[in-house]
């Protein structure tokens, strides 16, 4: 599912305003450029939310959807995180048909991949896996082949690896930067 | 001090020292037009709400300040869309202020409803919907603040109407406090020191320079600087439909407009230079052409406050993000620096005489009418343009004549153009030249219009008589959408679709006298200068002259959508010495 090697991973924070995500998603569709993902939350500071998004950069050059996401008014600072030097972590929701012969297999294959059990039914379990996205993939796979009834991710979300110091590249900040909006 | 929402809207706008606002009153925005009578605001009552958005456009291109345009929700919002629009693609400061349903109703389809955040979302730099009395001040200054600092734009301000009917506590946010509330909004203006050191030697290395100036420079109040930096240098200057007048049309440096309908001297002089220092302006498609065929031997030196502007069509050499007046006069004063150090400026004498070759070559030119020959549309605008009085500031629509205007005014003076360039809407001239109208009282303003675009908007001369706003109205009329009929004459084979409009409705000028206006119609050459000479002495009304013009006239030189700029067509007689262009 996620073949990444073209896209980029932007972390945004922005002001936590009504319709700061309808002006972060209007943006990508006016100017043509495609989301893999994209998931929000409150941020560590009151009234800031981080914004991650999953950016497909075949669309158009990551510079100019930087520029163009860092001229909306709410948006305060813009990191690009690279794969290698970040952790990601995605949560995936599955129910997957089983009969009870079968059962055992999904739950030892849960068990493999360290996820959970969250409720099981006579003909159906469902189960949940936090992890790398690329580890959520195989999973999904596996679990295909019993027959997935229903299945959800997040998207993911993702912070600068800490072990080596200047993880985090920043693109542009406009507290910090002498500004950069137009 | 407790106030209500509306007397605070009113008390914001009066300390923005807003003198004008134009609109229209409705249900939702009806609180805030009752204290609107005690204050000392004028407010114009339009007749129709996009004719208060090019009003406030006008209004801004010549004054500086931001227009402002106050009306209702729902339908009233909705005709505002096209203002907007314009004003953000032009960089135009412009609040609007809008009402909205009750914040209870919000959501419910309730009666003059609309999602005016929603829709207006991409034709602002910014909107916001107040959701509380005591939010109207800071929503304001930041309005206002947003819509007239890095590049200019429209911003909007959707205000329900239980928030102007609410009481709150009056006060006014400082600056710390506005700029507190908008971390995420702190535009560059100071170029890079480096950047434009580096820019300085490019300029002084360069053997076919030339200045690419647009609507930036404008903004940026910066005609001064670029005219003290191309006089230093001695380097030519070419002038967008967006920067008409922001370098004297009669400087010897000046070559006018480049792009699709620009002069031949223009464009070649921008596909042969080596290097453009490109002020204020956005390598837009109608100036490059075929971009892959556009300026390639050219390096690129982009000074722009939006970061976005750079590398978005062309990859510049040396990138500045910054206001183009600090901008402009820091590289001055680094090319003095250079100078005075032992650097000397690259010989561009043959660069220059090649320029001037090509000037005396292929000027501007049409067949003047035979005696008894339907009236030139050129021929008008040159009459006009020899009787204006000193200062006229010239507005036009959107079509041939807004090409003729601008290529055959002479601008020498900054503020004195105003049209619609990046949006292309027709219907702007009238309602436009009434807000430069309001904005400059002391200036003679003519509106150059096409008998299409004036149908769509003309109604907004009632305004101008009821309000006295004395503008002039010159109609190019040909009887055609022209601009269009020209491309289906010349790329669809003479198959002429929906573009003739009937010449005798209506008649302009019973309409003009209809709307309180003095309507003059001219079909002759020896009319045409009593008319213009009568209109220029009318200054206690609106004046309308019907200047019946000849329908195939086509706007050359023309560079064809899809063409190089180098493929541009001339007028036939110059074609026989297109290898001149070289
Ligand atoms: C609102 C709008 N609708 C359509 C167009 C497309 N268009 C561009 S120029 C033009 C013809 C304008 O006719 P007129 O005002 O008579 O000017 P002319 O070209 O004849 O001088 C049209 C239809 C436009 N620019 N704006
Ligand atoms: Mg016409």
């Amino acid at each position: 599912m996620s073949e990444i090697r073209n896209h980029h991973i932007l972390s945004v924070l922005v002001q936590n305003r009504p319709g700061v995500l309808a002006r972060v998603a209007s943006l990508f569709a006016r100017r043509g450029f495609n989301i893999f993902s994209l998931a929000v939350a409150p941020a560590e500071d009151e009234g800031f939310s981080r914004i991650t998004i999953v950016v497909d950069v075949d669309s158009a050059p990551l510079e100019q959807v930087v520029k163009q996401l860092f001229k909306l008014i709410e948006v305060v600072k813009i990191s690009e995180l690279d794969p290698r030097r970040s952790v990601e972590r995605e949560l995936l929701l599955a129910t997957v048909r089983t009969t009870a012969e079968q059962r055992g297999q999904v739950v030892e294959l849960t068990n493999i991949f360290e996820g959970k059990i969250l409720a099981v039914g006579a003909e159906a379990i469902t189960v949940s896996l936090d992890g790398h996205p690329d580890k959520l993939d195989d999973f999904e796979e596996l679990l295909a082949g019993y027959g997935i009834v229903e299945l959800q991710r997040t998207g993911r979300v993702a912070l600068p690896k800490l072990d080596r110091e200047a993880r985090l590249r920043a693109v542009s900040n406009k507290k910090t930067d002498n500004g950069k909006a137009g | 001090m407790k106030i209500t929402g509306a007397q605070a809207l009113i008390r914001s706008l009066e300390m923005e020292n807003v003198e004008t606002i134009f609109g229209l009153p409705g249900g939702c925005i009806l609180p805030a037009y009752d204290p609107l009578l005690d204050s000392p605001i004028r407010h114009i009552l339009v007749r129709h709400e996009q004719g208060a958005g090019h009003m406030a456009e006008g209004y801004a291109h010549v004054t500086g300040r931001p227009g402002v345009v106050l009306v209702t929700s729902g339908p009233a919002a909705t005709n505002m869309v096209t203002p907007l629009m314009d004003a953000f693609m032009d960089s135009i400061p412009m609040v609007c202020i809008t009402g909205q349903v009750g914040t209870a109703a919000i959501g419910t389809d309730a009666f003059q409803e609309c999602d005016t955040v929603g829709i207006t979302r991409s034709c602002t730099k910014h909107n916001e919907l107040v959701m509380s009395a005591q939010d109207i001040p800071m929503a304001i200054r930041q309005a206002f603040h947003i819509a007239t600092t890095g590049r200019p734009g429209p911003t909007l301000v959707d205000i329900p109407k239980d928030c102007l009917t609410n009481m709150m506590d009056w006060h006014w946010p400082t600056d710390e406090e506005v700029a507190e509330s908008l971390p995420g909004y702190r535009p560059t203006t100071k170029g890079h020191a480096r950047m434009i050191k580096e820019a300085a030697k490019l300029i002084l290395a360069s053997e076919r320079p030339l200045l690419y100036i647009g609507g930036g420079v404008l903004k940026a109040r910066a005609a001064e600087a670029v005219r003290e930096l191309a006089e230093l240098t001695n380097i030519h200057v070419v002038t967008t439909l967006m920067a008409r007048g922001a370098f004297p049309d009669d400087h010897a440096l000046c070559l006018g407009m480049p792009g699709m309908h620009g002069n031949a001297t223009a464009i070649t002089a921008m596909q042969q230079s080596d290097l453009l220092i490109n002020i204020g302006a956005r390598f837009d498609d109608r100036i490059t052409g075929k971009l892959s065929e556009f300026a390639k031997e050219a390096k690129v030196i982009h000074v722009d406050i939006d970061p976005a502007e750079q590398g978005k069509v062309r990859k510049p050499d040396v990138p500045i993000v910054g206001d183009a007046k600090y901008v402009t006069e820091e590289l001055i004063k680094a090319i003095r620096d250079l100078l005075q150090t032992g650097s000397t400026q690259a010989d561009t004498g043959a660069w220059k005489s090649r320029v001037s070759g090509w000037r005396e070559q292929f000027p501007l030119s049409y067949a003047p009418s035979e005696p008894g020959e339907a009236l030139k549309p050129q021929f008008c605008l040159e009459a006009l343009r020899d009787s204006a009085p000193e200062g006229t500031i010239l507005v036009s629509g959107v079509g041939q004549h807004q090409m003729w205007s601008s290529q055959y005014w002479t601008f020498n003076e900054p503020y004195t153009w105003v049209n619609s360039g990046g949006l292309g809407t027709m219907g702007f001239s009238v309602p436009a030249a009434i807000g430069a109208k309001v904005g400059r009282p002391d200036r003679t303003v003519w509106a150059i219009d096409g008998d299409g675009c004036f149908q769509m908007t003309a109604q907004e001369l009632v305004t101008a008589s009821v309000e006295r706003i004395p503008i002039k109205v010159a109609i190019l009329n040909n009887s055609y959408l022209g601009m269009v009929r020209q491309w289906q004459e010349m790329f669809y084979e003479e198959r002429y679709s929906e573009v003739y409009l009937s010449p005798e409705v209506p008649n302009f000028v019973m309409w003009a006298e209809a709307m309180g206006c003095v309507g003059i119609r001219v079909d002759s050459p020896e009319e045409v200068q009593p008319a213009i000479d009568k209109a220029n002495s009318i200054n206690d009304r609106p004046v309308v002259i019907d200047f019946r013009v000849d329908a195939r006239e086509k706007v050359f030189p023309m560079v064809p959508a899809g063409y190089g700029n180098d493929d541009m067509l001339l007028p036939e007689w110059q074609e026989p010495n297109r290898g001149g262009l070289k």
